[in-house]
């Protein structure tokens, strides 16, 4: 009983977040180079709020949504149970170590076994909010662990406008202006294509989504 | 807060919808029947979200006044959030621009909630225009400190101030038409948007001359002068549900028809600026709430204050 209380809390809970997010940012979601299907994905995206992954999750087709799941880290997730109740239960998130020293599983590993499940997922290749003046900082190689292990899923760049200008890094009171949500076409690994060289293609397919850039 | 005129607006509105309904699902068969004419697509999309804007504004015609005015203060809201999204601004700007959407948007409403002229009249224009910047002042950023105030003082002008004066027509004391000044928001908001869905109309029929190519190319001197002279006759041939002798009526619709067009072309400077097509998106076919109010916007205060010199009490 107190099982089910829990899970429509979480769902209720995950409703009333979203609502929030569409209301401080009305999202709009371009389809420019895939169309929303329910096909396996890894979404990736730029990263400039805490609010990124529950932007993208808002702006999915509600069937689409359940089956996907956010990359997250764990050392933020866990710091408190209100945190633990939101990254675990409502959005059912990959929670990966991003400290080496202390991890007990390995980051890869769960991302490739939430796949295996047949989950799609958010991830966030720069592997930290970028408060930098640098449009997108390099990415972390899970991106390419990912597209070499499970080559069939499409691998979607997905750029974030503006969620940065609602609640810049410090703040406390987000400011309502909308977003773009951009999702471009699909990146898969060529075959012998080096890491580095694929790491780079994935980052300029992500950047080339950017307002005021030629698509 | 219903009166019989407002019925028979309503009905009559209704109807037009219901016909023009049936002519777009008739265009639609003979000209886009596998749905590829963006034209068609476009105008059926229209009309649907114009079922939508009736029936809520019917809605908050039979909520009374806090209704109509909460309804004012959510298009304010959702208007300013698509013109500060276009305007520029930096991080030490954050604390204003909260102040613009908590602050200052609720207090207005709630300024004219309680009809309180003397303030609602002055607050943005007086109070905010001189303490806002102060709030990006003390956050100590000089790059482009003018324009950055600048342009969030017209958005709150806009956006706020200027819609603010649509509910405020509620409060307006004029002798003989007690308990149906209802009837003045319905006629200002149903004359400037016939004008507006007229000037389309005539335009895509006959128009040939611009009368401002590098503003927009679908605003002609042939739609201007066959949308505005529409909307005046019907405009003065409803004189009777209104405080103003016929006459009086084809005056109002000639300012309320300007005023939009001024609207529509000032906005549409801003956007062609700013380089983007609608203001949002959130109103199918028609783009933003701007893209749909812009018209209201610049005829509303001047009704207002035209119709509060010459006819109201208060």
């Amino acid at each position: 009983m107190s099982l089910r209380v829990r899970s429509l809390a979480a769902s209720l809970t995950g409703q009333a977040i979203s609502v929030f997010a569409r209301f401080m940012t009305a999202p709009r979601a371009i389809w420019q180079g895939i169309e929303p299907v329910p096909r396996q994905r890894v979404y990736f995206a730029n990263h400039s709020s805490n609010g990124d992954f529950v932007l993208l999750w808002t702006v999915l087709p509600p069937n689409l949504r359940r089956q996907t799941r956010p990359v997250a880290a764990l050392d933020y997730w866990l710091k408190s149970p209100l945190r633990a109740f939101i990254g675990r239960e409502v959005f059912n998130a990959v929670l990966i170590d991003r400290r080496p020293e202390a991890r007990v599983a390995d980051p890869v590993a769960q991302m490739v076994e939430a796949l295996d499940q047949h989950a799609s997922l958010i991830l966030f290749p720069e592997g930290q909010r970028n408060s930098s003046d640098a449009v997108l900082l390099p990415f972390k190689s899970g991106l390419y662990h990912l597209a070499k292990s499970q080559p069939e899923v499409d691998l979607v760049p997905v750029w974030i406008a503006n969620l940065n200008k609602v609640m810049p890094k410090g703040e406390i009171i987000p400011v309502p202006l909308i977003c773009t949500l951009t999702f471009g076409a699909p990146l898969h690994l060529s075959a012998d294509e080096a890491k580095d060289a694929f790491l780079a293609r994935a980052s300029s397919a992500l950047l080339a989504l950017a307002p005021g850039n030629p698509a | 807060m219903s009166s019989p005129h407002l019925l028979w607006l309503l009905s009559g509105v209704g109807g037009i919808l219901v016909l023009a309904s049936i002519l777009g699902e008739i265009l639609r068969q003979r000209l886009s029947p596998d749905g590829t004419n963006p034209v068609i697509e476009n105008l059926n999309a229209r009309i649907a979200a114009w079922w939508v804007m009736v029936i809520l504004l019917a809605i908050a015609f039979l909520a009374g006044k806090t209704g109509v005015v909460l309804l004012f203060a959510l298009c304010s809201f959702a208007a300013l959030r698509e013109f500060l999204t276009l305007t520029t601004h930096n991080r030490g700007d954050h604390w204003s621009l909260v102040a613009c959407f908590f602050l200052v948007l609720p207090l207005q409403y709630y300024f004219v909630l309680i009809d309180w002229y003397g303030m609602y009249a002055v607050f943005v224009p007086v109070y905010v225009f001189l303490l806002l910047p102060v709030l990006s002042a003390l956050r100590g950023s000089t790059k482009d400190f003018l324009v950055r105030v600048s342009e969030t003082q017209w958005a709150l002008m806009i956006c706020v101030y200027c819609i603010s004066h649509v509910p405020a027509l509620l409060y307006l004391q004029i002798p003989g038409f007690e308990g149906r000044n209802v009837i003045l928001i319905a006629y200002l908001i149903f004359v400037v948007q016939l004008s507006d869905v007229m000037q389309y109309v005539w335009g895509k029929l006959l128009g040939r001359t611009k009368i401002a190519p590098t503003l927009s190319p679908s605003k002609t001197w042939e739609g201007f002068i066959g949308g505005s002279l529409t909307a005046i006759a019907v405009g003065t041939s409803l004189w009777w549900m209104t405080p103003f002798t016929m006459a009086q009526a084809a005056g109002m619709c000639l300012i309320l028809t300007l005023m939009g067009f001024f609207g529509g072309l000032v906005m549409s400077a801003i956007k062609r600026d700013r380089g983007v097509k609608d203001w949002g998106h959130l109103i199918a076919g028609h783009g933003g709430f701007i893209d749909r109010l812009d018209s209201v916007i610049f005829a509303a205060p001047i009704f207002f204050h035209v119709t509060r010199y010459y006819w109201s009490l208060t």
